[in-house]
């Protein structure tokens, strides 16, 4: 049963956190993903130590508010004048630091593993369960990281064409009267919280993975946003199975395992994809030299 | 009857310095106007100002007469064709969708009526064969004539244009320009930011000169004269005088 849950938990990570990413990927701002998933930390650790539990919830909130934080402070940085990947950099690794700081400040008060915050640590999760009038109702992650994984599903199907139009030509969108910097800025807080519930699974680093590797792969292999959507769910459904089945092999790190194999597939479609694949395109070059 | 579009004491600026200074003037229905000016001119700006997508410092816009939050769905709006990235995983019918989105309120999916209605503005800027091309494998006059049909979707009476002439190819020039007159000959108003002062005489019938300042507006052949020009693009302007019609060398 054990199995099981740990796929399905680093299936709904997968699937949670590349809905999102087909997003950031098209929006060029892959790297903010990457800024958020790490400055949440301080949000993560505020929240615990305000309500002294772990509880998801006030997490989530927790962290959400620091991600909005993060990317309105990377927004102002850049709009006075600082280069745009800088003051990215600036941002996700102070706030990183100040909940490093913060971890390590109250160790004792802070049933938080800095191990596990940073890498995850998702063969454990089965365990932590969730109960309801004394009945086990499954791991808790699972519940989470569904909830989560619901989320995105509602609020991107609702907003479907919203965020497309406004992804594709932001400034067609805004004259529509289609509120983009609204939608920007919903867009960033379901990738907080995404985060937030993928972190004790996967880690806050490997979680950029899951955001970034399964929706960067899918756009080498379609021309279409809602295949493109669809694709990155499935690939880090695969990745889930394969990477927990490798992981099972060497006895190796599953979230590690994981996210290799999300990498290992980026790569097989980079070659092979039938479409914008790096050999398909040499193949079609050399074809034309021969006809001429 | 309310004019399609009037401005008062528009001005924008980035910094300190203004784009855009105290710009008025008010617009007829049923004309093909070209905003001429040389780069830095706030051609784009004015524009985007006039459609709130920037913030002006003061100045008030009037589309028929009232707020452009009322309007919006009476006036269609091209950006310019680098303002997007081609990349994105979408076909032309697709975009040309878009267009349709400000009619469709929040919640509402584009459906058969709206991808029939794609359908023929596509047809209108003879694009029927490329509906299910990915825009990337389109040429920079598909890319072009793609965002015009958008426009056609939108099914606007005021157009704004930002440069749609800009790096296409001949029979797109011809194919934009001939929807433009069909357009005024259905007493739409179309304002298009313009480069090639050699092709202005032939395609617009009233100019708007911009430089910062307004310089002047109304029919062409009263504004698209030596001084005016002078004026506007100041001394990086070169003119060949043949007698009775200027050839002029653009400042570009």
């Amino acid at each position: 049963m054990n199995h099981f849950w740990i796929i399905l938990i680093g299936a709904l990570v997968g699937s949670s956190c590349s809905i999102l990413g087909c997003f950031l990927v098209l929006r060029k701002m892959s790297m903010i993903g990457d800024a958020i998933s790490h400055s949440v930390l301080p949000g993560i650790v505020i929240a615990f130590l305000i309500s002294g539990s772990r509880e998801s919830l006030v997490m989530m909130f927790g962290a959400a508010a620091i991600g909005l934080v993060t990317v309105f402070l990377i927004q102002m940085f850049q709009n006075s004048g600082v280069q745009a990947d800088a003051s990215i950099g600036v941002v996700f690794t102070a706030l990183f630091a100040v909940g490093v700081v913060l971890i390590s400040l109250y160790t004792r008060q802070v049933d938080l593993d800095l191990d596990c915050v940073l890498y995850g640590e998702i063969a454990y999760a089965p365990w932590d369960t969730l109960h309801i009038g004394g009945q086990s109702i499954g791991p808790k992650a699972v519940w989470g990281v569904g909830a989560s994984f619901l989320l995105n599903i509602l609020v991107i199907g609702l907003f479907y064409k919203q965020f497309k139009i406004s992804t594709f030509d932001p400034a067609l969108a805004a004259s529509l009267g289609i509120p983009v910097v609204f939608f920007h800025y919903l867009l960033m807080s379901l990738v907080s919280i995404s985060t937030v519930a993928s972190f004790e699974s996967v880690g806050a680093i490997l979680v950029v993975g899951m955001i970034i590797v399964p929706a960067a792969t899918a756009y080498l292999l379609t021309d279409k946003l809602s295949r493109m959507i669809i694709i990155s769910i499935v690939l880090s459904i695969v990745s889930s199975l394969l990477g927990y089945y490798v992981a099972y092999l060497l006895d190796a790190s599953i979230g590690g395992t994981m996210v290799a194999v999300t990498g290992v597939l980026f790569i097989v479609a980079l070659f092979f994809s039938p479409k914008h694949g790096v050999l398909i395109k040499k193949w079609s070059r050399k074809k034309v030299l021969q006809q001429n | 009857m309310a004019f399609p579009l009037t401005v008062k004491n528009l001005t924008v600026a980035y910094q300190k310095k203004p784009v855009l200074e105290d710009i008025s003037f008010r617009v007829p229905e049923g004309k093909l106007i070209g905003i001429i000016g040389p780069n830095g001119a706030g051609k784009s700006t004015l524009i985007k100002a006039i459609l709130e997508l920037i913030p002006s410092i003061t100045g008030k816009v009037e589309i028929f007469g009232d707020s452009y939050k009322n309007t919006r769905k009476r006036v269609g709006y091209v950006p310019q064709r680098e303002s997007v990235d081609w990349d994105f995983p979408t076909d032309a019918l697709d975009v040309v969708m878009m267009g349709r989105y400000g009619h469709l309120g929040w919640f509402k999916r584009p459906d058969k009526k709206d991808k029939e209605y794609a359908l023929e503005c596509l047809d209108q800027v003879g694009m029927s064969k490329y509906v299910h091309r990915q825009i990337s494998q389109l040429s920079g006059g598909q890319q072009q004539r793609v965002f015009l049909a958008r426009a056609l979707a939108q099914d606007a009476q005021l157009y704004f244009m930002d440069e749609p002439f800009v790096g296409v190819d001949a029979a797109t020039e011809k194919a934009i320009i001939a929807l433009l007159i069909k357009l005024k000959s259905q007493g739409k108003t179309v304002l298009v930011v313009h480069h090639d002062l050699n092709t202005v005489k032939e395609y617009f019938d009233w100019i708007m000169l911009l430089n910062v300042k307004l310089v002047g507006i109304g029919p062409t052949e009263e504004l698209f004269t030596r001084d005016y020009l002078q004026k506007t693009y100041g001394g990086s302007l070169t003119m060949l005088d043949s007698n009775t019609s200027p050839i002029i060398v653009s400042p570009r």
